[in-house]
């Protein structure tokens, strides 16, 4: 029987559970006693008392059974793949559990007289429509045929176990319906919880990522001294220059990190100045009208996807830069298609809308008597905002500043597409070079073996731009926040 | 208009007027301004031509031509030694193609004996024709040695070359299609035989080589399953989150941390969270590689965030006066958050939860990472199965070469923008008809 037919069933005998509860406590209100709380609250209770330790042991147990399982499997392995390494081992596990799903296809009467080898094996289960690796052996599936009939037997278990547990709980928690049964706090009490388990879900995240990085990156340490990683100049995981970096190849963040912070710099030369202004207008000089047509149209540009403006950098703006140089130059283009540049302004337009709406609200807060202050003493309204309100504000815009760098650096979809995989070292904005982001995409897309440097280095470099990102971000919501305090 | 009036208050008698730079400072008043409308039209020019750009490019790709041909199903071909009764493998490994083929020839009027010219037609007629005549076949094995007209798709060179996107000047040998082909086209399009038509591919297709046969099916299911998944468990929790935040948590260390966290959450890059989906529910959890479920999973936990925080602002913006009449009609404290103020708030709850939702459709960067880029050419049939998401399916058409692939990607992207914008339209039209201010 499947976890997922369990639980449904779980949970309908929980809503019966429910039903004849609330039914119940109606039945018992005769008017003579005040009830505590409603009849559905009863209800509910009935359900809870039946299906939390049917649930929770539900989960358990399939965590366990997943483990003993896999145990299982490996310790029916025989014994010269046993004693290879663990990568080979867990190479011949996996096969075996490829294997074994694949015969759950197969119907009682081919499983009843299974073929012992595989090339037998292969054509029923690709009838099925089953493909597997060839590599499969057949010792493997006398291993597969043990490993299914034990997941029935485990299976069976959990399922009689689940589903007694849940008529016990129900059971109980009828029972104890009585008119002065305090059951509305009991339930209120399992709302509270729930609710607050909800709300640590965003701490546990957080250490998901961490942690899931972590130990990738540890690996990956274990391989490629940290030197090498921190203050290697040269990026090249394939291939290995002869006697510099051993046969494992080049991972140097240095170039990475220089092509992700030079496009950034050029995307905040773009995105400041222009959200800036066009916030400051805005706020301070637009006419209602104009403004309730223009700032839903600038904030649509927040609203396009980033795929959509990597695309128009890849195969508009790229090649039109590069045919106005090579036009102003007079033959051979000077910019390339895929450059800092291209990618960089895209990345600023990108960003103008994050940078305007920002500093709209930091703008705004800048307390009315400041403004009107500077305006009675007989400032224009340009000198009022350079010399009063954008002063004033300038911790908040500063905060902005970096939460906006923090997302440029973090940004994935314009790069890969418009900044190029090459991994240069250049000061020429008219070239390519590639980002943090790019190479943790390219090194993760493809057919890679999982733990080889070459796919480790991902969460190395991943890590890396999660804890740059995240010291960016606190230092900025601290500015920011620091700034609201002070005019609150 | 001040000075004026100042200076006619001090002295009647006109005295000659100070120079206070008066000229100098309005002139710089004048460019400021001027700097703040070019700021704003910088931003709208770049919109403008971005989006003209994609849809001038991708218009086109919800027209398709076909060539509309008398096949004759024809016996000798489909099954030249009469096996199908005993061997299925006949209809399906038959040469479809070639009937696709001798319709062309018999309609053009070629000598099927001229090799030179047949050889010619090679790149006319798509290669889908064996999947469509396939098709007819199997629902209808009777229509063997029946004649019947099918719309069958004109080849990727021949379909732009109809819509005029290659251009015919250059030298035969530097284009994709011959002079003879363009001939035959203009020949085909005077009767009236090819002809554009609604491109029902574009949607209904899964990944395929071939542009004509190749569309955005597989990537809007996948999209939908993720689009399910998000909804499901992000909204309930985000607004489970947000409740206890807002409404029961005293202030202490750990609602401290908790907020922290979130604030954090929503600013950490994409790009980790597909790191994290791919280290945890695929190589830990073991759960399958581009599925649309952990592609849901992956964006729920990047919408959530956004969630939490619309919802804590819409909790927030119901006014304690409500709090206070239904705990002082005896609710309880829960009673009071679910019957009264959760209703309440709903309309921000919605539009947060439809601008998330929004940002998680567009988004690319973290399904690449768990495998969504994928070739799947079959509809996934449960959220477990292979399959692609929109945005992926755009990034990977443009990694390819072929001029007929940037048309689809163009037209990928027009649907998808057309997505996002219904969507933002709801939210904008739920703000508006439901919105309270107190």
């Amino acid at each position: 029987m499947s976890f997922l037919l369990v639980f449904a069933i779980v949970l309908a005998i929980g809503l019966i559970a429910f039903a004849v509860g609330r039914q119940r406590a109606r039945a018992q209100d005769d008017g003579t006693v005040k009830p505590h709380s409603r009849a559905h609250y009863h209800g509910w209770l009935a359900f809870l008392t039946g299906v939390i330790p049917a649930v929770l042991f539900l989960a358990a147990w399939d965590i366990g059974a997943s483990a003993y399982l896999n145990s299982h499997i490996h310790a029916a392995l025989p014994a010269d793949v046993a004693d290879g390494t663990v990568a080979h081992e867990d190479l011949a596990a996996g096969l075996v559990k490829s294997l074994a799903s694949g015969m759950r296809r197969l119907d009682s009467q081919t499983l009843a007289a299974l073929p012992q080898t595989f090339a037998e094996l292969q054509p029923m289960l690709a009838a099925k429509g089953v493909a597997l690796a060839p590599d499969t052996q057949d010792y493997m599936i006398p291993i597969a045929a043990d490993a299914n009939r034990v997941s029935d037997r485990l299976d069976m278990i959990v399922a009689v176990v689940s589903i007694g547990l849940v008529l016990i709980g129900s059971v109980y928690g009828l029972s104890r319906i009585t008119p002065r049964g305090r059951a509305r706090n009991h339930v209120e009490k399992v709302m509270l919880w729930s609710l607050l388990g909800a709300s640590t879900l965003a701490i546990l995240t957080t250490i998901g990522i961490v942690l899931s990085m972590l130990f990738q990156t540890i690996a990956f340490f274990e391989k490629i001294p940290l030197t090498n990683f921190f203050f290697g100049t040269v990026w090249d995981p394939r291939f290995a220059a002869a006697g510099s970096g051993g046969a494992e190849g080049q991972f140097g963040l240095i170039p990475l990190l220089a092509g992700t912070l030079y496009i950034a710099f050029v995307a905040l030369l773009v995105a400041v100045p222009i959200g800036l202004m066009s916030a400051v207008y805005m706020s301070e000089y637009a006419a209602p009208k104009v403004r309730a047509v223009v700032k839903p149209a600038l904030e649509l540009l927040a609203g396009i996807p980033t795929i959509v403006y990597g695309i128009f950098a890849l195969v508009t703006l790229g090649p039109f830069l590069r045919d106005i140089s090579a036009a102003l130059a007079g033959g051979t283009p000077f910019i390339q298609a895929q450059s800092i540049l291209t990618a960089g302004l895209v990345m600023g337009v990108m960003l103008i809308p994050v940078v305007s709406s920002l500093s709209d609200d930091i703008i705004t807060a800048v307390p009315r008597a400041m403004r009107d202050g500077s305006l009675g003493l007989g400032a224009t309204r340009s000198e009022t905002i350079k010399r009063v309100i954008l002063p004033a504000a300038l911790p908040g815009i500063v905060g902005a500043i970096l939460l906006t760098a923090s997302r440029a650096i973090g940004e994935t979809m314009i790069v890969v597409l418009a900044a190029g995989v090459a991994a240069n070292l250049t000061l020429n904005p008219f070239e390519a070079m590639t980002t943090i982001t790019v190479k943790i995409v390219n090194q993760l897309t493809g057919d890679l073996e999982f733990n080889t440097p070459q796919t480790l280095v991902a969460f190395a470099l991943g890590i890396t731009l999660f804890a740059l990102t995240l010291v960016m971000n606190i230092v900025a919501l601290y500015i920011v926040r620091k700034y609201r305090e002070q005019y609150e | 208009m001040t000075d004026i009036s100042l200076d006619t208050l001090a002295s009647p008698a006109a005295r000659p007027r100070r120079d206070i730079g008066l000229k100098r400072r309005y002139a710089a008043e004048r460019r400021f301004r001027l700097y703040g409308v070019l700021a704003i039209a910088v931003g709208l020019a770049f919109l403008a031509v971005m989006l003209t750009t994609i849809v001038s490019k991708g218009y086109t790709a919800f027209w398709q031509t076909t060539v509309t041909l008398a096949v004759h199903f024809d016996e000798k071909i489909i099954d030249p030694e009469n096996k199908r009764a005993t061997d299925p493998n006949v209809l399906i490994t038959a040469n479809y193609p070639k009937l696709a083929e001798a319709a062309l020839i018999e309609k053009l009027g070629i000598d099927p004996s001229d090799r030179a010219t047949v050889r010619k037609l090679k790149g006319f007629l798509s290669d889908g024709s064996r999947v469509q005549l396939r098709a007819i076949v199997a629902a209808d094995p009777s229509v063997i040695g029946t004649t019947r007209n099918v719309d069958i798709l004109a080849a990727a060179n021949l379909d732009s070359a109809y819509k005029g996107q290659i251009d015919l000047n250059v030298p035969e040998s530097r284009r994709k299609v011959s002079d003879q082909q363009v001939e035959w086209m203009n020949k085909l399009k005077a009767e009236g035989v090819m002809a554009e038509h609604f491109n029902t591919g574009l949607f209904s297709y899964g990944a395929s080589s071939r542009p004509e046969t190749s569309g955005v099916g597989v990537a809007l299911i996948g999209s939908f399953y993720m689009m399910v998944i998000v909804l499901l468990l992000a909204l309930p929790i985000g607004v489970a989150a947000s409740i206890y935040l807002e409404e029961f948590a005293k202030k202490s260390r750990f609602t401290d941390l908790i907020e922290v966290n979130i604030n954090n959450l929503a600013a950490v890059p994409s790009i980790v969270f597909g790191l994290l989906g791919l280290a945890v529910f695929i190589n830990f959890l073991g759960l399958p590689r581009s599925a649309s479920f952990v592609g849901g999973l992956v964006l729920t936990l990047m919408t959530l965030p956004t969630i939490i925080i619309a919802t804590r602002a819409a909790l927030a913006a119901v006014p304690p006066s409500i709090r206070s009449a239904a705990l002082g009609l005896g609710a309880s404290k829960m009673q009071m958050v679910f019957q009264h103020i959760l209703p309440l708030a709903a309309p921000g709850i919605l539009t947060g939860t439809i601008i998330g939702l929004a940002r998680a459709l567009g988004e690319t960067a973290p399904l690449l990472l768990i495998g969504m880029v994928a070739f799947v050419a079959d509809y996934p049939k449960t959220p477990f199965d292979p399959a692609t998401a929109l945005p992926v399916q755009i990034y990977m058409w443009a990694n390819e070469a072929e001029r007929a692939f940037v048309e689809r990607m163009s037209g990928a992207i027009i649907i998808l923008l057309i997505f996002l914008m219904a969507m933002n339209i709801v939210a904008i039209v739920l703000r508006r008809r439901f919105e309270r201010r107190w």
